[in-house]
């Protein structure tokens, strides 16, 4: 009897082990030390600001057009079971969201992608480089990376758009949000190691430190939700799946218990 | 494994623990399975592309035919002149079912000798109820083809089924029952909104 | 062959079916009069596992199928339009990636345990070469089914082990521009590689299981203690020490295949990228032939036989040798290890030394794999190669317990690590000549303990007697 429990923990450690140290492994990679973005999912409010920020500040520009507009509101909140009528989610997107529109110029249709009219070619030429689409940034860089990313402009006069970046070295792309976060500038610079720099605002914005952190942290919400969409459901479907596993064990266990009983 | 074990074996556990274990393993195999059919049902993509469609009629024309798509199919906007509506029940003697009595080819606010929600303007979807061509737009009264009692409607190429402008079908035809006429209604005087009721269903 | 009209002691339908063909003879065959030895433990399980995880491949590839597109313009998209738009697709596309991970882990440890107790003895040879086969096909699978995403990696990783090809004389070039259809990896590579992964492959896998399961059934299964059971039999010819598969193994795996079901789902709803080594993140972006990720490496499974790639830095070509030599070797276990004793557990300490080491340096090889290089890890690539090709030298040299030979293996096998070393040494290169001086201890304490121990210490070379029975 012993023997088989202990039997047993082996084979139930096994693939723990095996796992948890795939899983260790995993971590790190990144070669700038990142802050950490701490964003809570389960927070309806702070994904849907973080909705109306992308579509003010960035959508202009970076498409999520893997994403679709009605699938994304009822995720964040805007649905049957908060009091939301078809109707007023409806009007809400067309409101507040989608600035998009088709061939026509009306607006496209609330079960849309979340696309954008900006080609490529303008880009290249604004920026002299693609815009990419974000829809999988939150899984191809990471939460912690867009949020230091967003919080790690600086002023650089050598750069076109007179703006760096910590994180993202050489970035193409201006601060889009510097009329809430105002300016930085780089401290001290110690050689290429951009990790190490210190920045300090120099000219303020319209909000103050914790009022930018906090629509930084939205932003990073949203698009950590828009980079798979499944991640709100998923770990309910798993606890239940591994109750009903456990069930599953307890009878094929005994019946396992009870046929070896004939082997001596 | 000998034969004297036989004696001591809980044949009544041994068959409820089976039972017991197939049940569950069987319910988990389902719940298994379940998602891979589900991912059959139309995805988010095809659930948009078959979104209520808006239509601006203002434009039409009396006697004039406007084709939109909806779910892929062919839907008809016909703005009817008065004399075809007035023309219309003419036809009812050589109809196979000229009062809209099949509930399934209409909504309840198109069950009505116009089969719409406005007299003039009808709304169908353009598949002949046959075997799924669509038929052709026939206005003209009386042509050679037709014969001289036609008033306008739709013949089908297919089969040669004939449907008069409300979409009913006349006798002796392949094709069973009336044209459908699809959910829409009246956001305003001038838009038609198709693929929904308007809750006024 | 059998008489005409066939005889059968079923009747109604099943009875109309063994009249025709042989179900009743197969199932006593393959599972209720197919006896197995009673003893066997936890490495027991992976063999069904295996058969397990390759349903679900084969069922959740199938689905995947139907929505997938294999074109360069739209895969990458048609992925997402899965894991957003299709209806549970996500849940289908995670099985289908973690089941990949899982398929090599289970066989990792399947193989491992064939190892262990010499289940390629005893006219088991076969059965490990077919299995080895489909350890080889399997690796293709992987390596096509990782293209189809069209994301970064997919696109680099495929560029890598495409460019292997070219490494080979005077064909690689026409080989490699051949395999890709196109000078880049482009819509034909993708469309060929998505064709033999989707049917070939797959079909030649089914086929390649059940050889591997008929060879296994007509000498039967191995155990741990590495007693042929069918030597001792009752008057009706059962071996004393199996028991009929059906019931007593089926029911004995359910609770394991539980077990494992708890943790693949587990992976799958709660950690699908597993920190980047069942999807890496650089694959969320899509493939870009002008800029290659900043850190690329393979999938954990492949990454020991990429260290050895990179470790032979004598000419591209030898590195493709002996990444592929590495395989091999595999394949010549059954002639390697001529010792008569089956199971490690009669065999002497050093060989439960040496069977433990090539495990521990084969995850080391795959650890140094999805590390970037450095001068220490360089080095320790190249020692840990040099361990898992000498372990093969030193399984023939265990093959019998004359204490004598192992002092000439000893010599001979160091003499040729220490020429080696000296040929690599360059005294200019002040940072890896660094490392090639203490990191010689590797190999070189490896051969200590598994032939000059054995050598010194009379109790580490004392093999024990193989009982009769299996034991429990």
């Amino acid at each position: 009897m012993s023997n088989s429990i202990r039997k047993w923990i082996f084979v139930l450690l096994v693939p723990i082990a095996v796992i948890g140290v795939i899983g260790s492994v995993g971590s790190g990679g990144h070669g700038v030390a990142l802050q950490s973005a701490n964003v809570n999912l389960s927070d309806k409010d702070s994904l849907q600001r973080g909705a109306k920020y992308y579509a003010n500040y960035c959508m202009g520009c970076h498409s999520l057009k893997f994403s679709r507009y009605n699938r994304m509101a009822e995720d964040i909140g805007l649905n049957a079971d908060n009091g939301f009528t078809d109707d007023q989610v409806t009007a809400f997107l067309k409101e507040n969201l989608i600035f998009t529109r088709d061939e026509d110029g009306k607006q496209v249709k609330t079960g849309s992608l979340m696309t954008n009219a900006y080609s490529p070619k303008a880009a290249a030429e604004a920026f002299g480089t693609s815009v990419p689409d974000l829809s999988l940034v939150g899984r191809s860089r990471g939460a912690d990376w867009i949020y230091s990313y967003l919080k790690g402009f600086y002023l650089d006069d050598s750069r076109p758009m007179g703006v760096n970046n910590t994180v993202f070295k050489d970035v193409g792309m201006p601060h889009v949000l510097a009329d809430l976060q105002g300016y930085q500038t780089l401290a001290h610079q110690e050689g290429d190691d951009h990790g190490a720099a210190k920045l300090v605002l120099s000219k303020p914005g319209k909000l103050s430190a914790g009022e930018y952190d906090r629509v930084v942290r939205d932003l990073t919400g949203f698009l950590a939700y828009v980079s798979e969409p499944a991640q709100l459901s998923r770990k309910m479907y798993g606890i239940l799946t591994l109750l009903f596993l456990m069930v599953l064990f307890g009878f094929a266990y005994a019946l396992s218990k009870e046929y070896w009983k004939d082997i001596h | 494994m000998s034969d004297s074990d036989s004696n001591t074996v809980d044949v009544k556990r041994r068959r409820l623990l089976i039972a017991g274990t197939s049940v569950v393993g069987a319910a988990g195999t389902a719940a298994f399975a379940a998602p891979l059919l589900i991912s059959w049902m139309p995805s988010a993509r095809a659930k948009a592309a078959g979104a209520p469609v808006e239509v601006n009629i203002s434009k039409i024309e009396p006697g004039q035919l406007v084709r939109v798509i909806w779910r892929g199919k062919p839907i008809w906007l016909i703005n009817r002149s008065d004399q075809m509506v007035k023309d219309l029940p003419s036809n009812d003697s050589r109809l196979t079912d000229p009062a809209s009595g099949v509930e399934t080819q209409q909504p309840a606010y198109a069950k009505n000798p116009t089969r719409s929600r406005k007299p003039e303007m009808s709304v169908l979807i353009g598949i002949c109820t046959h075997l799924g061509c669509s038929p052709t737009y026939r206005p003209e009264i009386a042509p050679a083809d037709l014969g001289a009692d036609w008033k306008g409607g739709f013949y089908c190429p297919c089969h040669g089924s004939r449907f008069d402008l409300a979409g009913r079908v006349f006798k002796n035809v392949p094709a069973p029952t009336n044209l459908v006429v699809p959910p829409h209604f009246y956001k305003s005087d001038d838009l038609i909104l198709i693929g929904e009721d308007g809750g006024a269903a | 062959m059998a008489a005409y009209p066939r005889k059968t002691e079923a009747t109604g339908l099943l009875g109309w079916v063994d009249e025709r063909f042989p179900v009743v003879q197969t199932w006593k065959d393959h599972m209720s009069e197919y006896y197995a030895p009673k003893n066997f433990n936890v490495w027991y399980y992976f063999g069904v596992l295996a058969m397990l995880v390759l349903v679900i491949q084969i069922v959740s590839g199938i689905f995947l199928t139907m929505h997938y597109k294999p074109d360069t313009g739209m895969a990458f998209a048609s992925v997402e339009y899965i894991m957003r738009d299709v209806p549970g697709g996500w849940f289908i596309r995670y099985m289908h990636s973690t089941g990949a991970s899982a398929f090599f882990i289970v066989v990792y440890f399947h193989m491992f345990r064939g190892i262990m107790y010499g289940s390629y003895k005893g006219k088991r040879e076969l059965v490990w070469l077919i299995g080895m086969v489909i350890y080889l096909a399997l690796m293709a699978e992987a390596f096509m089914g990782y293209l189809l995403p069209w994301g970064q990696m997919s696109f680099w990783g495929a560029q890598v082990i495409i460019n292997l090809f070219n490494t080979i004389p005077f064909i690689g070039e026409g080989l490699s521009l051949f395999i890709r259809g196109d000078f880049v990896i482009s819509d034909p590579t993708l469309n060929r590689l998505f064709a033999f992964h989707v049917a070939a492959v797959p079909m030649i896998l089914v086929a390649l299981v059940f050889v591997h399961i008929v060879a296994l059934h007509t000498v039967g299964s191995n155990n741990p203690d590495g007693v042929e059971i069918k030597a001792l039999k009752n008057e009706k010819g059962i071996p004393l020490d199996g028991i009929p598969f059906h019931p007593y193994y089926t029911v004995h795996d359910i609770p394991a295949i539980v077990v494992f079901l708890m943790a693949f789902f587990a992976v799958i709803f709660f950690a699908p990228e597993m920190g980047g080594y069942f999807l890496e993140f650089a694959n969320f972006e899509p493939a870009n032939p002008l800029k290659t990720p900043v850190h690329i490496a393979p999938v954990w499974y492949f990454t020991p036989f990429y260290t050895v790639l990179r470790a032979v830095t004598l000419s591209p070509f030898m590195g493709t040798l002996a990444m592929f030599g590495a395989i091999i070797m595999l394949f010549l276990l059954p002639w390697l290890d001529r010792n008569p004793v089956k199971s490690w557990r009669y065999r002497n300490t050093a060989h439960m030394l040496n069977l433990a080491i090539f495990a521990a340096v084969f995850i080391i090889l795959g650890y140094l794999g999805v590390k970037a290089v450095t001068p220490e890890y360089k080095e320790m690539g190249v020692r840990m190669t040099e361990i898992y090709f000498l372990f093969f030298a030193v399984i023939l040299a265990h093959s019998s317990t004359n204490r004598g030979r192992y002092l000439v293996w000893f010599v001979v096998l160091a003499g040729s690590l220490i020429a080696i070393d000296f040929w690599r040494y360059n005294p200019d290169d002040l940072v890896s000549a660094a490392q090639i001086k203490w990191q010689w201890v590797w190999p070189i304490g490896y051969l200590a303990v598994t032939l000059l121990l054995p050598f010194f210490v009379k109790g580490c070379n004392a093999e024990k007697t193989v009982p009769e029975r299996v034991t429990s």
